[in-house]
C-alpha cells in the first residue's frame, strides 16, 4: 500500500469503516512508515477533541413550538396490540399457528440476558429523564471511586477515558433488578453512555456482546466477577471502541 | 413475527424499529403521532445540520420548518429503518433551494472553488512533523465551530455529517448523493483543511 492510498484510508480506519482485510493493509503501512504513522495520530486527535467536545446546536424554543404547531397533531401511538397476535390465532390456520409458535418460541427464550437488557435500558431512560445524571459529579476517577466505597458491595472501577474520546462526568447509585448497582457516567458529543457495574456472583468472564435494544446500544461484559453493560444512543461501532478502551485501560500495564 | 403481519389488511402502513423483540406496525391514521413520536426528538440534530449547512440562526429556523412540513408530507414514502438520513435527505434539498433562490451566481462561485480546491490541494506533501506539532490543543467549542463554518461548503457538510451528525459512510453517502469512495475523499480532505486552520488559530506551522 502507498503513503498516497494510506492518507485516505487511515479516515476511514479512524472512522471504523474500514473491513478487517484493509485495516491490516493500513495498519502494516503505518507500523512501517513514520509520516504516515504521524498523519494518523494528528487526525485521531483531532477526531478524539471533536468527538468531546459539544459542537451541536439546540433549537431554541420559539422554532420547537412553530414546529409543533405547524405539524398536525396526532394522537398517541396505540401500544403494540395483542389484538393482532390473537386475531392471528383467530385464523385458525397451520401459518398463524405457526407464527404463534415462533413469538412463543421467542418469548422463550428471552432469557436473563434480555429481561436484564431491559432493565438496564429503564435505568438508563431514568437517568436521563429524571435530571439526575450523576449523584457525585467530576471528571476525577480518584474522586468517583472511593464514593461508591460502602454504598453498594462492589467496588467499581473507574477510569478516565478523556483523552480517549469519552469524558468522565461522575458516578450515581440506581438500581437494576432490586439491587444496587454503580452507575459510572460518560459523555461522548452530546451522548450520554451509562456504564452499569454489578457483583457478578462467580461469573466467569464473558466476552462483549454489543446489542440493539429499543434504539440503544448494549454492550455486556463480564471480567473480574463484575457484569457490565455500557449502554447509550451513540452507534455500535463506538460503543465497541469505549468498552475496548475501558477494558484496555483496566488491564495491569497499560499506563493509566 | 411476519407472521403476524401477513394478517393485516393492506392499509398504509410504517414499519418502525422500536423494540429488541421486532417491529411494531401502526396504520396511516396514526401518521401524525408516529412522524411526531420519531422525528421531533431529532430536532437538535436537524437544527445543528442546517446551521451549519446555512450559517445564519434565522434561516436556519426556517429551513428547519419547512423540512419538517415536507417531511410529514411524505412520510408514507419513508421506510426506515434510520430516520435520520432520510430527513437530513429533506433538509438538505431545502437548503440547496434556499441557496439557489439567494443567488445563483455565488452558489456556482462557490463550486467552481471547491472543485479547484479539490484538484490542486495536495493532501499531505506538506507536512513536516515535529513530535510538538503532532498534538493539538483543544480549542474551546466556539472556536472550533467558528474553523468548520469556514470550510467550503462540500467538505463542510461531509466533516459535519460525520463528527457532529454521527452518520456512517453509507448514510452520508445517501443524504449526499455521491458514491461513499467521495465521502470518503472529501472527508480527508475536510480533516487536512480543518486540521491546517486549526494549528494557525493555535499559532504553530502548517
Amino acid at each position: 500500500m502507498t503513503c498516497t492510498e494510506t492518507q485516505i484510508l487511515l479516515h476511514a480506519l479512524l472512522d471504523g469503516e474500514l473491513d478487517a482485510g484493509h485495516a491490516r493493509d493500513v495498519e502494516a503501512h503505518i507500523a512501517a512508515c513514520l509520516g504516515c504513522a504521524s498523519q494518523l495520530r494528528q487526525y485521531r486527535a483531532l477526531h478524539d477533541v471533536m468527538s468531546v467536545v459539544d459542537l451541536g446546536f439546540t433549537a431554541p424554543l420559539s422554532l420547537r413550538r412553530r414546529v409543533d404547531a405547524a405539524l398536525p397533531s396526532g394522537r398517541p401511538a396505540p401500544a403494540p396490540s395483542r389484538r393482532l397476535v390473537l386475531r392471528g390465532f383467530a385464523m385458525g390456520s397451520m401459518a398463524s399457528a405457526a407464527a404463534a409458535a415462533t413469538v412463543m418460541f421467542a418469548i422463550v427464550r428471552s432469557d436473563q440476558d434480555q429481561r436484564m437488557f431491559s432493565e438496564v435500558i429503564s435505568a438508563h431512560l431514568r437517568s436521563l429523564q429524571a435530571e439526575h445524571l450523576t449523584d457525585v459529579e467530576t471528571s476525577d476517577q480518584h474522586t468517583v471511586k472511593p464514593w461508591f466505597n460502602g454504598k453498594i458491595d462492589v467496588a467499581p472501577p473507574v477510569v478516565d477515558l478523556t483523552a480517549q474520546g469519552f469524558t468522565l462526568l461522575g458516578g450515581r447509585l440506581d438500581y437494576i433488578d432490586g439491587a444496587g448497582v454503580a452507575a459510572i457516567v460518560y459523555r461522548r458529543r452530546r451522548h450520554v453512555i451509562n456504564l452499569f457495574v454489578a457483583p457478578g456472583a462467580g461469573a466467569e468472564d464473558r466476552g462483549a456482546k454489543i446489542e440493539p435494544v429499543q434504539g440503544f446500544n448494549i454492550r455486556r461484559w463480564t471480567e473480574q466477577g463484575l457484569n457490565f453493560w455500557a449502554v447509550s444512543d451513540i452507534n455500535a461501532g463506538e460503543l465497541q471502541e469505549f468498552g475496548q478502551k475501558f477494558e484496555a485501560a483496566l488491564r495491569p500495564g497499560s499506563g493509566s | 413475527m411476519s407472521g403476524v403481519d401477513r394478517y393485516r389488511p393492506p392499509m398504509r402502513k410504517v414499519t418502525l424499529p422500536m423494540n429488541a423483540g421486532g417491529t411494531q406496525t401502526y396504520e396511516g391514521h396514526d401518521a401524525a403521532a408516529q412522524f411526531r413520536a420519531l422525528a421531533l426528538p431529532l430536532l437538535d440534530d436537524v437544527y445543528t445540520l442546517a446551521r451549519y449547512l446555512l450559517g445564519s440562526a434565522a434561516d436556519a429556523d426556517d429551513a428547519v420548518q419547512e423540512c419538517y412540513l415536507r417531511a410529514f408530507r411524505h412520510f408514507d414514502t419513508y421506510h426506515g429503518p434510520a430516520i435520520k438520513p432520510w430527513l437530513f435527505t429533506i433538509l438538505r434539498n431545502v437548503c440547496n433551494a434556499e441557496f439557489a433562490r439567494r443567488s445563483k451566481a455565488r452558489l456556482r462561485n462557490r463550486e467552481a472553488d471547491a472543485e479547484t480546491l479539490e484538484d490542486t490541494t495536495p493532501l499531505w506533501q506538506e507536512i513536516r512533523d515535529t513530535p510538538e506539532t503532532a498534538l493539538l490543543r483543544e480549542l474551546d467549542a466556539t472556536t472550533i465551530r467558528g474553523l468548520v463554518a469556514a470550510l467550503p461548503a462540500q467538505f463542510r457538510e461531509a466533516i459535519v455529517l460525520r463528527e457532529i451528525n454521527d452518520l456512517s459512510y453509507r448514510e452520508i453517502a445517501d443524504v449526499v448523493g455521491v458514491p461513499v469512495g467521495t465521502v470518503m475523499s472529501r472527508l480527508a480532505r475536510a480533516r487536512f483543511m480543518l486540521r491546517a486552520a486549526w494549528k494557525a488559530e493555535e499559532g504553530l506551522p502548517a
